[in-house]
């Protein structure tokens, strides 16, 4: 089976993060990035599944020069080749023509299986994937737990709500996007790494996906970052010690959903 | 010719020390705590060692290693030190010694037979010092007599690091003592032969969990095609590997160093006196600043006598003056992370302590302080 991960680079978890001067997004050139964490998980079950019946993984992403480092290591970890969109042009997209570009390099890979994150962890949209799917016409399926494939067909355990799973059968072609925790994901070993050296990583600006500049235009904007205003707000409740738990305790979950 | 900053790191070098890193993180913290308590290193965390490439760096790709280059075996080092300075001792024996030792000294039938077990499975050790010989290494007593086709080995064996998981041995002996130095010989022995024994396991200050026993070798025959380099070239052999292990712990002395700044960092952040954090105090503040800049030169050293090492420059001077520099600050910013801690620093619920004691070792092994300056002395006069 051919696959294609599709994922981001985003600013490493403990990176401490300030916001640039127009409070639109994050200073970057303060911080570290890391491959986004879902599709970390998504890259290892594509890797799983070649593995398993043989195929072909392609990585692809869209970001800045630094992007290729994501790439990189995702080569390092058994990734068969990459595609980097990287762009003037690709400057601040929108989920939207974000997945129209990918769409263009999804077409030109043509795999029989997309694989991506859930979402991302600096944005946390959760559209790209799917939308993604709809410009290539396939089916989706999202928070993707589980992973059996079968002739022409899937068969892949959903994340619900409240504890609970569904299990259903796609056609492929598909887009699914991943749940952190599906896998545990392998670490680059330093053979892989030095094998990564002559994996094929091809660089594709918007003339060779064929796009043109109306494509790109994005569909919404981000006008302000700000971090969460500090309140101080005590609450204090009354009852027995066993009603106050239970109130805490639900208060804590439904309310600050802490726990 | 451009000159990049000595930090710079190559992708695939980049790459490796952020996996380095992770796996350091990820499968050994968790069992640092109770490794040290018990004084046992965990087999199944060595086996994810091998899994993960870990053991054989620079064993070329031929030999079933990974093919990497000398600062990338510095590099691991430095991360699993990081996180732990036992575990970084374990893979710092492992590549920069004995897998290290084979490469430059062993002929191809040698490479053949033990690089790949190295690369997959087993661990090796290094066995110089005896009781009666630490620092003056070529007063060594272990004998070795040669008998038909091979060489039986007589003697005992002191200190020796990895011995309680090790597989195969480099054990130095002498042919004849009235030779002194030229009568030294290096011999690869397998654990299994027969009159060759593990000893006393050493109960120590620091990196408890990295194993340090006793060899007891009694009528331990050898075939002579184990021999590691010439008979009585043995002192060469020494010398050669423990100038590049010099590195290697020097690289174990800066990543423990990293990790207790890094632990009195975050702890000065969380820990109010005075009605606020004390990284807010100026004195605690300074005191930081300063072991920030004793490890930054730790490691400027440690990557520059390694950096040497790979271009195949001269790098002896630099690697004694790298082990002697950062073995003093690890010791003095792990003492200072204890004090950062105040009184928790001195209790084991705290990590603090478990680096002080873990940095001593570094003035110790592989050449005490005063063998380093033994030799950055013997450069700087000419009288080597």
């Amino acid at each position: 089976m051919k696959m294609a991960v599709c994922l981001k680079q985003v600013p490493a978890r403990d990176a401490v993060l300030r916001l640039n001067s127009d409070s639109t997004w994050v200073r970057e050139d303060d911080v570290s990035f890391e491959i986004n964490e879902p599709d970390i998980y998504a890259l290892e079950e594509a890797l799983r599944l070649k593995e398993k019946q043989g195929g072909e993984v392609v990585v692809c992403t869209l970001g800045p020069e630094r992007a290729a480092q994501a790439l990189k290591e995702a080569l390092a970890k058994g990734a068969d080749r990459a595609m980097h969109l990287h762009d003037p042009a690709f400057q601040n997209l929108d989920a939207y023509a974000t997945a129209r570009a990918l769409a263009a390099a999804i077409r030109q890979a043509a795999p029989d299986l997309v694989l991506t994150g859930l979402q991302a962890d600096d944005d946390g949209f959760a559209q790209t994937g799917v939308i993604l799917a709809e410009m290539l016409s396939w089916d989706h399926s999202t928070i993707i737990m589980e992973i059996q494939a079968q002739e022409r067909a899937l068969k892949v355990k959903r994340e619900l709500e409240g504890g609970w799973f569904q299990w259903i059968e796609i056609p492929l072609p598909a887009v699914l996007t991943i749940q952190s925790g599906i896998n545990k994901p392998r670490y680059a070993t330093l053979k892989g790494i030095l094998a990564a050296k002559t994996k094929p990583l091809q660089r594709l600006g918007w003339k060779e996906l064929g796009l043109d500049e109306e494509s790109l235009k994005p569909h919404q904007k981000i006008t302000k970052v700000f971090t969460p205003p500090k309140s101080g707000k005590v609450e204090w409740l009354e009852g027995t010690p066993r009603e106050v738990a239970q109130r805490l305790a639900d208060k804590l979950k439904n309310e600050a959903r802490v726990i | 010719m451009t000159i990049l900053p000595l930090t710079t790191l190559t992708d695939e070098e980049r790459l490796f020390q952020a996996a380095a890193r992770e796996f350091a993180e990820k499968e050994i913290r968790p069992h640092v705590s109770a490794m040290d308590r018990d004084g046992i290193f965990r087999r199944d965390l060595i086996a994810k060692f091998f899994e993960q490439g870990f053991m054989g760096i620079e064993i070329p790709e031929a030999y079933g290693g990974s093919g990497g280059s000398f600062f990338m075996a510095i590099t691991a080092v430095e991360e699993f030190s990081r996180v732990d300075a036992s575990a970084g001792v374990v893979i710092d024996v492992q590549n920069t010694l004995v897998a290290n030792a084979l490469l430059r000294w062993g002929n191809e039938v040698q490479k053949r037979a033990f690089l790949p077990r190295l690369a997959r499975d087993t661990v090796g050790a290094y066995a110089l010092s005896e009781a009666g010989s630490g620092s003056d290494a070529f007063a060594l007593q272990t004998q070795s007599r040669e008998d038909g086709n091979d060489y039986v080995l007589n003697g005992r064996k002191l200190w020796i690091t990895n011995a309680q998981e090790a597989g195969l041995f480099i054990i130095f002996a002498t042919i004849d003592r009235s030779l002194g130095y030229k009568g030294i010989t290096a011999f690869l022995v397998d654990r299994a032969t027969p009159g060759f024994t593990v000893g006393k396991k050493e109960d120590k200050l620091g990196i408890r969990a990295s194993s340090t026993c006793e060899l007891i070798l009694d009528g331990c025959r050898v075939p002579r095609d184990n021999i590691l380099g010439e008979i009585g070239k043995g002192y060469k052999v020494a010398i050669e590997t423990l100038n590049e292990g010099r590195i290697g712990i020097a690289a174990q002395m800066t990543g423990l160093a990293t990790g207790a700044l890094e632990q009195a960092l975050r702890y000065a952040k969380e820990r109010k006196q005075f009605g606020e954090p004390i990284a807010e105090f100026q004195a605690i503040q300074f005191q930081l600043a300063r072991l920030a800049t004793d490890v930054e030169a730790a490691r400027l050293m440690t990557y520059n006598a390694a950096r040497l090492k790979d271009a195949g420059k001269p790098f002896l001077k630099e690697a004694a003056m790298a082990k002697y520099f950062c073995s003093q600050v690890a010791e003095r910013v792990a003492s200072e992370c204890v004090e950062v801690f105040g009184g928790y620093g001195f209790t084991k619920d705290y990590p603090a302590e478990k680096y002080l004691r873990d940095a001593k070792i570094g003035k110790i092994y592989e050449g005490t302080s005063f063998m380093q300056l033994q030799t950055i002395a013997k450069f700087l006069l000419g009288s080597s």
